[in-house]
């Protein structure tokens, strides 16, 4: 609780800073400093808090459980990684640095509501103050007619679900007759399965679908991350992109987890159109950051997994899956702002011009792609296991792993240009000491995901 | 004939399909954004109808909260169309279509 009013009053802070302080560095440093003080309240929300009675706040309106605490203070790590790796890249976008922050601080501010609300109308703020920031850092270049069209975009096709996620819960409402989460189940089960409870449930999982991009609901998702300033796409693309994923999760697992047998073939059937759709198209793109937004659709597919599973399990999965594509598309973005050419000529021989910032990308690229000792690697392994152990759809998870086959070929494309094709990529801003280090330091991380995932679990 | 809960639902789920139906067919960025909040409120209507059934008051709390986050959608969303309005002079989408390549 703690964090959702330290995230407010610090977007509040960086708004102001905007009023009174000029300078885009000294606004970035603030920025960087303001990061690491949420760090530090999330994990304070996460010490004080026991691990096994669950703090009802608000009037049950919200309910911090050890691990959505947890997932906050993971994700917001996650954006301290972020800021620090592209708080230079931010200052390039425009003119109003400090609102930007402000705005991501609005964003994690959706994020902690997502991650812990207990009711149907904190989903719905949390998922507003999620997107309606979003569409504005789309749109923040506004120079850039591709970045206008982005925003446009992106805020039709978010209001239309948004009113489709609306539809779900009030039907939900009419069935169950409450807006609570937890007491829903006990409603919805007493008696015979009521229509309205079945289309509410439909109708929510078409929602957010939009939210994370799954196919067939998936077709804004390339326009807007390669519309879309670089810089924001990346945050866009990780830790927006897990919140959606863990309120999915969370609904389906809390209200509907005895209902499964209802829902659990649709959702197999996006999970399968999702995989199919993200890795074929992605093979096609000529844009590396265009293939990154297909990549994130085939992501998507994975993280669905967790969703499918309705199981213990699931909770690591999502955890893991977030954080280690989270970090390594991150650390993948950083790479890409500071190259002035986004196809794949533009990697061509980067091994020789930078050695170090090829190496990080191929570590990044592996992780993406799945291989062991790194973080990619655990992730998929603990979403395919949550429904292994479930025990059904066994063809969904031959099927992902034929499709993670597929994925290797665009990420390596990536691995090959850099080290085995000539060239002079051109670098659009110098890369410099600190950017190396944190590279380094993320792609520590990345490695140290896929070594030792555990640590990342310990909280769950 | 007696008004029941049937009949709210049938209103409201039909002025729900013409807000998508437009939304999906229209061409008019604004038409399109008009069609979206009739969704809205279509659920506003819903909501308010279950709320007098059930004699539930969250239901109603619920629509104030809707109406807040409409209007702030519409302050974002308006001021991307002025955005994209000043640069191509047209709030027609098919200019959207320019992204894909």
């Amino acid at each position: 609780m703690k964090a959702i009013i330290a995230t407010t009053v610090f977007g509040v802070i960086m708004m102001f800073a905007g009023l009174w302080v000029n300078d885009k560095k000294s606004i970035a440093g603030l920025a960087t400093f303001l990061f690491a003080a949420l760090l530090g309240v999330t994990i304070w929300d996460l010490t004080t808090t026991s691990v096994n009675s669950p703090k009802s706040l608000f009037n049950d309106m919200l309910r911090s459980e050890h691990y959505s605490l947890w997932f906050n203070t993971i994700m917001t790590g996650c954006s301290l990684l972020y800021v620090l790796l592209m708080g230079k890249e931010v200052q390039k976008v425009g003119k109003y640095v400090s609102e930007y922050f402000a705005l991501i601080f609005f964003i994690l501010c959706g994020l902690y509501l997502l991650s812990m609300y207990n009711n149907l109308l904190m989903m719905f703020i949390g998922i507003e103050i999620l997107s309606i920031p979003q569409y504005i850092l789309a749109g923040s270049d506004k120079r850039n007619l591709k970045s206008s069209e982005a925003s446009l975009k992106y805020f039709l096709m978010g209001a239309f679900s948004t009113g489709i996620l609306l539809m779900g819960i009030t039907l939900l409402y009419g069935a169950a007759r409450t807006f609570n989460i937890t007491e829903m189940v006990t409603l919805m089960h007493s008696d015979a399965l009521n229509p309205l409870a079945l289309a509410g449930i439909l109708f929510i999982m078409i929602a957010f679908s939009f939210k994370v991009s799954a196919a067939p609901m998936h077709m804004w998702t390339p326009d807007v991350y390669d519309g879309s300033p670089t810089v924001f796409t990346a945050f866009m693309a990780t830790v927006v992109k897990s919140a959606a994923f863990f309120a999915f999760l969370r609904l389906f697992q809390v209200s509907f987890n005895s209902l499964s047998e209802h829902w659990v073939m649709v959702l197999a059937i996006i999970t399968a159109a999702t995989l199919l759709v993200g890795n074929v198209t992605a093979v096609f793109q000529q844009s590396v950051k265009r293939m990154l937004a297909y990549s994130s659709i085939a992501q998507a597919g994975f993280m669905l997994f967790a969703v499918l599973a309705v199981n213990a399990v699931a909770w690591q999965g999502i955890i893991i899956y977030a954080v280690a594509y989270s970090v390594a598309t991150i650390g993948i973005f950083a790479v890409l702002v500071k190259l002035k050419d986004y196809t794949y000529d533009g990697f061509n021989g980067l091994a020789q011009r930078e050695p170090l910032l090829a190496f990080v990308t191929t570590i990044f690229l592996f992780s993406l792609a799945g291989i062991p000792l790194t973080g990619g690697f655990m992730a998929k392994y603990y979403v395919l296991l949550a429904v292994v152990q479930q025990g059904q759809l066994m063809w969904l998870v031959i099927f992902a792993l034929l499709m993670a086959a597929i994925s290797v070929y665009y990420y390596f494309r990536v691995i090959i240009a850099m080290y085995f094709k000539a060239g002079t990529p051109e670098i659009s801003s110098p890369v410099t000491g600190g950017d190396k280090f944190m590279l380094v330091v993320t792609c520590a991380l990345v490695i140290l995901l896929g070594v030792l995932p555990q640590l990342f679990l310990t909280k769950v | 004939m007696p008004v029941n809960s049937t009949h709210y639902l049938f209103l409201s789920l039909l002025l729900f399909s013409i807000g998508v139906m437009g939304a999906l067919m229209r061409r008019n960025a604004i038409i399109i954004f008009m069609c979206i909040e009739l969704m809205l409120n279509a659920v506003n209507l819903l909501l308010v109808a279950f709320s007098k059934i059930y004699a539930d008051a969250n239901a109603q709390l619920f629509v104030f909260f809707i109406m807040v986050v409409a209007a702030a959608e519409v302050a974002v969303g308006l001021a991307i169309i002025v955005m994209m309005y000043r640069k191509v002079h047209s709030v027609d989408i098919n200019i959207l279509n320019r992204l894909k390549h």
